[in-house]
């Protein structure tokens, strides 16, 4: 029973995760790069809003300006690692510590800021979970709907050639340096709008929030994607897919604070979770790969051309 | 066409690795010339290639495409002049993409890309009609990924890419040694067909002597970094794998030796 009250709870802080999840899919997914700038750049969302909201700013323009202030940080990871030739993992773990003097400077020095309802118009907040749900669902579904049309032109296209295949692009008259930049200023950008709607539906914005997001948003990654790939393997469906990992991820994390965890071990799951899908295909690979023979005959046995 | 003047480049240099892959190379293509490029283990005919698309600066020298010095230009930038076909057939092609989406990437190289549908009016049509002459049965199957094809396939529809935006000059190194041997015979038909057809400026290492002979208008033998033999026209279409083995002797003074020459006869 008590988890049935939780629901709608987990539902709406889970959407939200589920955008920033979308985030880390730009990263990982589609740039193939390990982009640990979201640990910090979804504080940075958080922080850029709340200031705003305090100050006055309305939360919409707010929410706009934090997905601005995301991309920034995503470019400097983005030019660390282009343009100085630091590995991308170690770019973005750069990055992340800059932010955190940047958020607590942002903060103005204070370690957290608090947004209550009564007190400033917000977008949405836990006290009415069936609307945060709805402006989260709403904001999940733009941002999905433009991703989508953005990744067929023939800009996003090159985007995704250059995760896919940097060779090729090349060859193919693509800056893929150039391309890594915009790919990690966009997914940062969801990020920071991702950190900006969880500081309003939480109510506040916290120095510390984000420790882990990457862990989180993989975690929801791989647990959409374990499902949508195997109903139909697009852009679209994945992004989707991606989503609902985010939402089952909360659900699952309610349930087991129900079940009496504590909750110091909640950050242990989440790495665990992260490590079993990582693990797994890796081990399966290893032990019950498939004969040559088979794979042959599964991809189609006319092909050898 | 293409004019390299006094190329030079060593890798590695001041290291006990310090080698050295092309010392003063100087090679001039006319309009139309299909060479094919043979040579020994480390002679630089990769190398060669690596330098023209612009892989990594030269230390020396220069290299102009139709008049244009592109030395100091960026491999992306320098796309616009050349097709290139890889030997690994994973390297040419996106394999987590569509076989019309890598087509049509291909379709826009040297262009300025911008933010207007990739694939769009009838160039699915225009795809399907380029595609079925690879007589491949790819023709229906352009929504396909093409990490779902065979290496044959893949290297037959990166030849498509590199010449569906004519190239001022197109690339292929060692396009079919990574295939077997009836699947290279048929990307080696397919790339004969396309540069005819085009008549593309074409520059083709091979390790398979009968193939360079066979195939193009000139045949050059690279040594240590250097062109050591260039034939063309009659004197080529006449030769045979052993004079050709004693002109590189003579000029080289030295034996000819290519572990994959010697293999493929």
């Amino acid at each position: 029973m008590a988890f049935l009250y939780a629901l709608p709870g987990a539902i709406a802080e889970g959407l939200i995760w589920g955008l920033m999840a979308i985030g880390v899919y730009i990263s990982y997914k589609i740039l193939d790069i390990a982009d640990l700038t979201v640990d910090g750049s979804i504080c940075t969302g958080g922080c850029v809003c709340a200031v705003l909201i305090t100050n006055g700013v309305p939360a919409g323009l707010s929410v706009l300006i934090a997905f601005a202030a995301g991309a920034l940080t995503g470019i400097i990871t983005g030019l660390l690692h282009t343009g100085l030739g630091i590995p991308s993992i170690l770019a973005g773990i750069l990055t992340q510590l800059m932010l955190y003097s940047v958020n607590l400077s942002i903060l103005g020095g204070k370690s957290l800021i608090a947004l209550n309802v009564r007190s400033f118009k917000l977008m949405l907040h836990m006290g009415n979970n069936p609307l945060a749900i709805l402006v989260g669902g709403l904001i999940v579904a733009l941002v999905i709907v433009v991703l989508w049309l953005f990744f067929y032109t023939e800009v996003g296209l090159t985007l995704k050639s250059t995760g896919d295949n940097p060779d090729m692009s090349r060859a193919q008259g693509i800056n893929v340096q150039f391309n890594k930049v915009v790919g990690l200023a966009i997914s940062n950008g969801i990020v920071a709008l991702a950190g900006a709607l969880l500081a309003q539906y939480k109510g506040s914005a916290n120095i510390n929030d984000g420790r882990g997001a990457i862990v989180i948003g993989l975690a929801a990654i791989f647990i959409g994607l374990s499902v949508s790939l195997k109903i139909k393997p697009n852009f679209v469906v994945s992004l989707i897919g991606v989503v609902c990992g985010g939402i089952v991820y909360y659900v699952i994390y309610n349930f087991v604070i129900l079940l009496g965890l504590k909750t110091d071990f909640l950050k242990m799951l989440s790495a665990l979770i992260v490590a079993v899908f990582l693990g797994v295909p890796y081990l399966k690979g290893k032990f019950f790969a498939k004969k040559p023979a088979e794979e042959a005959l599964a991809a189609g046995g006319e092909m050898d051309a | 066409m293409l004019k390299i003047t006094n190329l030079h480049k060593t890798f590695n240099p001041g290291t006990i690795n310090a080698k050295k892959a092309l010392s003063g190379l100087n090679l001039t293509l006319n309009d139309g010339d299909f060479v094919t490029v043979i040579g020994g283990n480390g002679a630089g005919k990769s190398t060669m290639l690596n330098a023209i698309a612009g892989v990594w600066k030269p230390d020396f020298g220069t290299i102009e495409i139709d008049g244009v010095d592109v030395t100091n230009m960026p491999e992306h930038k320098r796309a616009k002049f050349l097709g290139r076909v890889f030997q690994d057939p994973m390297k040419g092609t996106a394999p987590d993409m569509e076989i019309a989406e890598n087509l049509s990437i291909a379709a826009r190289r040297g262009t300025k890309r911008k933010l207007l549908w990739g694939i769009r009016g009838n160039e699915r049509q225009q795809y399907k009609e380029l595609l079925s002459t690879l007589e491949l049965g790819l023709e229906s199957r352009l929504s396909a990924k093409v990490g779902l094809l065979s290496g044959g396939q893949r290297q037959a529809v990166t030849l498509l890419m590199a010449t569906l935006n004519r190239p001022q000059l197109l690339l292929l190194d060692e396009h079919t040694a990574a295939l077997d041997p009836k699947t290279a015979a048929k990307v080696l038909a397919i790339t004969d067909k396309l540069v005819s057809e085009n008549k593309l400026t074409t520059l083709m290492i091979t390790h398979n002597m009968h193939d360079a002979i066979a195939y193009g208008n000139r045949l050059i033998m690279m040594h240590e970094g250097r062109i050591v033999v260039d034939v063309s026209g009659e004197e080529k279409k006449k030769l045979t794998i052993s004079q050709l083995l004693g002109l590189f002797e003579q000029a080289s003074g030295s034996e000819f030796s290519n572990d994959k020459v010697m293999l493929s006869k």
